[in-house]
């Protein structure tokens, strides 16, 4: 195959027993780009990055990883990404100095000279026995063992989980770094001005499958952009009018959400209405998570 | 201790099947073997000829204690019956305390019991409180299992009270070991070696004929306790004794720590690995040596110990004129020498057995605990990484035997002067049970492979082959069951003659029990639960 994605996945399926954990799934990541992977939780993100793992072998469909088979390559694929798991699980009598080193040696090296960087980067303390590490310490060994791998493609499952800001703000560089350096990131959070500050594409997840990828512009677009407007005379029209949502008026103070594709027509409606001051917010990607997100809880 | 009881019912919903299991097992054993005895050996001269051949064998002295009461069904079922229930007892007391306290810390799940308004101590409490009453009903139904078998009721009384006693014992054995170290397995492994060193101290005293190093064991008192054979109901009492000053030391030791942290403090680690930790096998090595130290140790002192009174052996049984003359006409006090080491090496297999079964475990335990993941999410073949564990499993079983059978040799060798000679002797029949150990550790492997919430089972299959060779054949069971055993097809060394067939039929069957487990392994899912 080409070289131009990094993970290919089309009708990707999964169950556990009779739970389907990936219902379809569509996902694809381009060579050299940060891709958010977002969903809900239990929506699936942790199987489908197990499944790209080669831990994990889907029922049906079809999954590729820097172009081969994830289940059947898994080892000579290994050699190329690197994985930090969501929950990070130590072994208590290994020091973390030694658990980065052996998972860095077993995926082939480790460079003593970027390690030393990273665990001043994220000023973490090796010598400490694994069970003495809280969350976030136990994050960051994981997150330095991969992060000191030279590979072509990172695999991180909410990496962040449990880090302090500073730490997270370290983070970010990293993923800036590794992007620069023309490596891929895929990237599964819950963590939103992350993804908007990292990602260059987005897919989100709901129960198994994908609803929305795509760049945050084009998610953008899909949205609502909420406008609070002063006029001088209300158009009768704007109640009902297709697109317009919330329609909130307070005298002459009239607010409420407007879909994207309608925007335009609004925006002329009010402008011929005697506008005297405008407030307009362009969608966060937080509404657009929540909305998707409520769907799943309802 | 606010929230007790309610920590009690989640501990019996949390144990709601392996609970009966191990009550039911625990009944079940003395029951059986009383209804055998009672079925075979109907005569009272059936009896006390089976008796007389009994006490004849130190061996088996070491093994089950002294007979009080050959006359009796009940005095015979007492002999046979009470060091399995007793050990038995111990063992379920020790796992349920250590998985309702240590091991609820080391989880975290204690963390979030304790911050609901519940007492400190609740947490040790139910799992005391829950031990106590799986102890106590398995009395009860003992008592009810042996008196329906038409046996006295006091006899059932006197020997479901130190089957129960020691359990109690136990109880606060392992709430002790459970404040000392902060982690659930030391602490079992703890508890288990204070029960292996009393099986020890009462092993060697009954075969020696030291009444008094007996004594020093609670397993000692349970024979001693004389159920059937005029009851010594005081040491009724002194176990229940030992246990409230057990449970109460585990208390003060348990307000002199934080939750979460033994009373050793943590120590620091080395900040990078060594250059040798760099591949699966180094770190199953890493992981695992810790426990297989404790094992070499533990098998090296009873290993001595065994071979230091196996040259009395000869000498106490000479001093009974029957016997004897039956020794003169089987080949003299040597072969009665080879005869104890052959069966204390068949119970130190059934022990190595049960490491083993642990080691080869192990992968199991780091599957569900998810640090197989980040392993094998890095550039390590399934294979590879269950081979580490494999190779700790086999190569540290055939170490330990090896080493309980030097320890052995070298201390008989020492005694009548010919320490090389023997020592090569026995070494060589320890490692003659080797093949047999290791199908236990292939089973294990089978079930992580293709059944992985089934891997405990390997604990059953130990449990059913024990069976089968100590009972079996005074149970009479078919010699073809008792075939299925990989102990049944060891020849008996030393002494005894040897031939290839059965080392390559054992090793032959270890190796496609390894190579199924493997393969499935290759094939499945990874399940973190």
């Amino acid at each position: 195959m080409s070289s131009e994605f990094a993970v290919l996945i089309n009708g990707l399926t999964k169950r556990f027993g009779h739970v389907p954990a990936l219902d379809g799934l569509d996902l694809d990541v381009r060579t050299g780009e940060v891709h958010g992977f977002l969903g809900p939780n239990g929506a699936g993100k942790t199987t489908a990055l197990r499944v790209l793992l080669g831990l994990l072998r889907g029922d049906s469909g079809h999954a590729e990883i820097l172009g081969s088979d994830p289940w059947r390559d898994a080892v000579a694929l290994h050699r190329r990404l690197a994985y930090v798991p969501g929950d990070v699980t130590l072994w208590p009598t290994l020091s973390g100095g030694e658990a980065i080193d052996l998972l860095a040696r077993l995926r082939g090296g480790i460079d003593p000279r970027r390690r030393a960087t990273l665990i001043d980067r994220f000023d973490f303390d090796p010598t400490k026995k694994g069970r003495a590490y809280s969350k976030g310490n136990r994050q960051k060994v994981a997150l330095i063992a991969a992060l000191s791998a030279d590979v072509e493609l990172l695999l991180l499952d909410e990496p962040t989980a449990g880090l302090d800001p500073l730490m997270e703000a370290a983070f970010r560089e990293c993923v800036a770094e590794e992007r620069a350096a023309g490596r891929t990131v895929l990237l599964s959070s819950h963590i939103l001005t992350e993804v908007e500050a990292l990602c260059d594409r987005v897919t989100i997840i709901r129960a198994g499958r994908a609803v929305e990828t795509g760049t945050l512009t084009q998610l953008r677009h899909l949205t609502r952009t909420s406008i609070t407007a002063e006029l001088a005379e209300l158009p009768a029209s704007l109640a009902g009018r297709p697109g317009v949502h919330d329609l909130a008026v307070n005298g002459n103070q009239v607010s409420f959400e407007v879909d994207a594709e309608h925007l335009d027509g609004v925006m002329r409606l009010i402008s011929q209405a005697g506008l005297r001051s405008l407030i307009c917010q362009p969608p966060t990607l937080e509404q657009l998570f929540l909305r998707h997100y409520q769907v799943s809880a309802s | 201790m606010i929230g007790t009881g309610v920590l009690v019912r989640l501990a019996l919903r949390r144990d709601r099947l392996l609970l009966p299991v191990w009550i039911l097992v625990i009944v079940a054993i003395p029951v059986a073997i009383a209804s055998a005895i009672a079925e075979l050996y109907p005569d009272v001269g059936q009896r006390l000829a089976l008796g007389a051949t009994m006490m004849a064998n130190p061996a088996l002295q070491a093994l089950t204690g002294p007979i009080f009461d050959p006359a009796s069904v009940g005095g015979l079922t007492a002999w046979r019956a009470t060091t399995f229930a007793a050990v038995l007892a111990g063992l379920m007391s020790i796992m349920l305390v250590t998985r309702h306290t240590r091991a609820e810390e080391e989880s975290g799940r204690a963390e979030l019991i304790g911050a609901a308004p519940v007492g400190r101590y609740a947490l040790p409490a139910a799992a005391v409180i829950v031990t106590g009453l799986a102890n106590l009903l398995a009395a009860l139904l003992l008592v009810a299992g042996l008196a329906g078998q038409g046996l006295p009721l006091a006899g059932s009384i006197a020997f479901a009270g130190a089957v129960a006693g020691m359990g109690l014992v136990f109880t606060g054995i392992a709430a002790v070991t459970a404040q000392l170290t902060a982690n659930a397995r030391t602490a079992n492994a703890l508890a288990v070696a204070v029960l292996g060193l009393f099986f020890l101290l009462r092993s060697a005293g009954d075969a020696s004929g030291a009444e008094a190093v007996s004594w020093l064991s609670p397993l000692g008192w349970a024979q001693r306790i004389r159920a059937f054979a005029d009851e010594r109901w005081w040491l009724l009492a002194v176990f229940a004794a030992v246990a409230v000053l057990l449970v109460a030391g585990a208390d003060l030791l348990a307000r002199r720590r934080d939750i979460g942290a033994g009373l050793l403090a943590a120590r620091r680690g080395p900040a990078a690995a060594s250059a040798s930790l760099r591949s699966p096998l180094a770190l199953a090595w890493r992981l695992q040596r810790g426990m297989l130290f404790g094992w070499a140790a533990g098998f090296a002192v009873v290993g001595g110990v065994f071979g230091a009174l196996a040259a009395s052996v000869g000498d106490i049984v000479g001093d009974i004129p029957q016997i004897a003359d039956m020794l003169a006409r089987i080949g003299g006090a040597g072969v009665l020498v080879d005869t104890f080491f052959a069966t204390q090496l068949g119970l130190f297999a059934l022990v190595a057995s049960g490491y083993a079964v642990q080691a080869a475990s192990r992968p199991r335990a780091e599957e569900t605990i998810g640090r197989a993941e980040p392993v094998l999410a890095a550039s390590v073949p399934r294979w590879r990484w269950l081979a580490g564990h494999v190779a700790c499993a086999l190569a540290g079983s055939a170490l330990i035997l090896l080493i309980a059978g030097l320890a052995a040799g070298l201390a008989h060798g020492l005694r009548i002067g010919e320490p090389a000679t023997q020592a090569t002797r026995i070494a060589g029949a320890a490692l003659a049970q080797v093949p047999a150990v290791w199908v236990l550790a292939g089973i294990t492997v089978l079930l992580f492979g293709l059944l992985p919430r089934m891997t405990a089972v390997a604990w059953a299959f130990l449990v059913a082959f024990f069976l089968l060779g100590q009972l079996g054949e005074l149970l009479q069971i078919d010699e073809t069951i008792r075939r299925f055993s990989p102990f049944a097809h060891v020849p008996a060394l030393p002494g005894g003659t040897a031939t290839a067939t059965p080392f390559v039929w054992l090793c032959l069957t270890t190796g496609v029990l390894i190579a199924a487990g493997v393969a499935g392994f290759g094939h499945r899912d990874l399940k973190s639960d």
